[in-house]
């Protein structure tokens, strides 16, 4: 081994563009790291993908074949063509045919069923005669997600089994009359509103995470030392630190909605670019926030828990989950302040309502504004020293 | 700039605390250019965290003065740029090679071609055929070699070095402090902390600091004199029991085997042979006057402070 021999080579420093170079520096260095943690650069791919297959095919908020129970205290030709009807909404799937109240009940209380129907005795009399009989449906409600949409058919339903009954003919006066009408999505495909949905909870949760914890990895590695005691400005970290992360975004957004596309069929009906464009925002917006987090914390597993601390109410709050416009006022400001909530607006309103700049102002200058706050508490907070 | 051009760390006063507890106490020196100084201390004495001062990652809570010429409250922008600092635990990436690792420290700084300055620095460090290597991958002498190249790549004025050789084999160690002294040689400052005694002989100038306290500085001959200290070494059978016997007695301060022989130590020397003298001429022990060594005159140091701050 030999000892220095030779004396150095002196390279010149330049100080122009001193700030773009620091940042390429940080970012060529995160960009390598990234590309070294296989684990991580697998889970690019795999989260999104896992997620929106998961989401899309297993958890479906319109459920079908709902397991049902029928009281059936008459057995007509008019009983058996309403059920026949019910089944054929493949809402309902008649798994038991009692004929005792407190069977029928226990049925529904112990969870075995869904819904119960009861076709009280005389029924298809009291139809010829005009009475409107009562045709009772009970349903267990405390899943309200999974009871209001086979509820909802249930006015139809039975209008058609009338209709379509010999002994009736067209009855000129309806029993009763409900009138449905989903916009958008006609079938009621939840893939539809999920897909678009899942773009923006996907990129929230894996964006957040990478950036929550770029900070404190160099404390808990001990580079974070060596990194302070040279020449670099804290926002020359962040830019080195976060651009990578939006390239990554990018990825993970366009595997999203190529298999929302291809696989579940969900329309692009907005202008590509636009959506880009704004996804690319989103995604910075949620990169910032991360990082200002992984300031704030002091170590990963800290990190990771504020960063599920700020992803619940971005599920729950956006408008993902429950129906934005019925959720209380506070809940509603909350959720005026998440990132989340403004691009669930702009990715369904582009792909589903085909909308186009005008329409989005609103959204994306609050996602540019939850941005330039969290970069301004990120560098304020960034410690330049070990005190 | 002014008259202390020679004199590349001179600052007064600093004192830092972490929690209630003092870790650097009015702590003053002054680094001559182009010297190699050595900074002593049992662990926990302050002495990271005095290198950590000087190079702006702590804020001293009071005190001043100069490094490079540039304040050390005000400047530390300024002073990181012409500052090498290598940490005491590797701190360069374990998952960047040892190229990217110099790439990056070159593009930070700044220098005209990154991939040009890199390239250099891994043939002066005789690394070639290893720069695609991880840095995590190297043995520990590489990593200090490697280290220390990525602190010097950019041509600082002055290094700082905190326990550069901690668990390097000594052959490495012998290698790292000839490469100081070339770079000593080429007016580089380098300020560097150890617990190796042979290798605070191989510096300039020593400064031992325990709980804080800067207690004594100088050269190492100077630091010999100025601690008063008389040893006598022993030689001869049955040792053990003569430690035992010596032990505590008056004007005895110190009773270390070193070897085969034994250091008997005292700063009164007349309470010192009083103590000794029934052992002087039993049979079978041999005694002569010496210059105490380093490793003495720090012990005795540490013991003394021990009574004095804690």
């Amino acid at each position: 081994m030999s000892t220095i021999d030779h004396p150095a080579p002196a390279h010149e420093i330049r100080e122009r563009f001193g700030f773009w170079k620091r940042s390429y520096a940080m970012l060529v260095k995160e960009f390598i790291q990234l590309r070294r943690d296989r684990v991580s650069f697998a889970m690019i791919v795999m989260l999104p993908v896992m997620q929106l297959l998961l989401f899309g095919y297993a958890i479906n908020t319109t459920p079908h074949n709902l397991p049902s129970a029928v009281l059936l205290q008459e057995d007509s030709d008019l009983a058996r063509s309403v059920l026949k009807a019910l089944e054929n909404t493949a809402y309902y799937r008649f798994i038991y045919e009692v004929h005792d109240v407190d069977e029928f009940d226990n049925l529904l209380k112990s969870g075995k069923v869904l819904f119960g129907v009861e076709i009280p005795r005389g029924f298809e009399r009291a139809v010829r005669r005009g009475d409107k009989p009562a045709l009772l449906v009970a349903a267990d409600a405390t899943d309200p997600v999974a009871a209001s949409a086979a509820l909802g058919s249930l006015g139809m339903i039975v209008q058609t089994a009338l209709a379509h009954d010999l002994y009736i003919g067209n009855p000129p006066e309806m029993p009763f009359e409900i009138r449905a009408h989903a916009r958008y999505n006609p079938a009621a495909n939840s893939s539809l509103n999920i897909v678009p949905g899942l773009v923006g909870t996907i990129l929230t949760m894996t964006m957040l995470i990478f950036t929550a914890l770029s900070v404190t990895r160099e404390v808990e590695r001990g580079t974070m030392e060596s990194l302070l005691s040279m020449p670099i400005k804290p926002v020359e970290v962040m830019f080195g630190k976060i651009i990578p992360y939006v390239l990554v975004g990018f990825v993970q957004a366009f595997l999203i909605i190529g298999i929302g596309v291809f696989l579940f069929g969900v329309p692009v009906l907005g202008n590509l670019f636009l959506l880009a464009l704004l996804s690319t925002l989103f995604i910075t917006t949620n990169l910032s926030i991360g990082y200002t987090i992984s300031t704030l914390v002091q170590n990963q597993l800290q990190a990771m828990q504020m960063s599920m601390m700020f992803f619940l109410p971005s599920i729950l709050l956006s408008g993902f989950m429950f129906p934005f416009a019925g959720m209380p006022n506070w809940a509603q400001y909350v959720g005026e302040c998440l990132p989340l909530t403004h691009y669930l607006r702009i990715v369904r309103a582009i792909m589903l309502k085909g909308a186009s700049m005008p329409n989005l102002r609103f959204d994306a200058a609050a996602l540019v504004i939850l941005m330039l706050v969290a970069m301004t508490i990120a560098v304020t907070r960034f410690r330049r020293t070990l005190d | 700039m002014n008259a202390s051009n020679d004199i590349a760390i001179d600052v007064k006063g600093l004192t830092k605390s972490f929690g209630g507890r003092e870790v650097v106490h009015d702590l003053s020196m002054q680094v001559k250019r182009g010297s190699i100084y050595g900074f002593l201390g049992p662990n926990g004495s302050g002495k990271t965290t005095t290198i950590r001062i000087l190079c702006g990652l702590l804020t001293p809570d009071s005190g001043e003065g100069t490094c490079l010429g540039y304040d050390i409250l005000r400047d530390a922008e300024k002073i990181k740029r012409q500052v090498g600092y290598m940490t005491q635990r590797f701190s360069l990436y374990q998952d960047l090679s040892v190229r990217e690792n110099l790439e990056f420290v070159a593009r930070i700084y700044g220098l005209a071609d990154a991939r040009g300055a890199a390239r250099d620095m891994i043939k002066r460090l005789g690394l070639s055929g290893r720069e695609e290597q991880l840095a995590g991958e190297l043995s520990g002498g590489w990593k200090q070699r490697l280290a220390l190249g990525a602190c010097t790549l950019p041509s600082p004025k002055l290094l700082l070095l905190d326990e550069p050789t901690a668990g390097v084999d000594p052959k490495a160690r012998r290698d790292f402090w000839n490469e100081i002294h070339a770079l000593a040689a080429d007016g580089l400052t380098v300020l560097v902390s150890t617990h190796y005694m042979d290798e605070a002989e191989r510096c300039h100038e020593i400064a031992y600091i325990a709980y804080g306290h800067l207690l004594t500085h100088g050269t190492v001959e100077e630091v010999i004199a100025g601690s008063a200290l008389t040893t006598y070494t022993v030689t001869g059978e049955d040792l053990n029991g003569l430690t035992a016997a010596l032990t505590g007695k008056p004007g005895v301060d110190m009773v270390a085997p070193f070897g085969t022989s034994l250091h008997v130590s005292g700063r009164d020397v007349a309470a010192l042979e009083a103590s000794i003298a029934p052992w002087r001429d039993k049979s079978g022990l041999h005694w002569h006057k010496s210059a105490p060594s380093l490793e003495d005159v720090f012990i005795e140091l540490m013991g003394r402070s021990k009574d004095n701050f804690q």
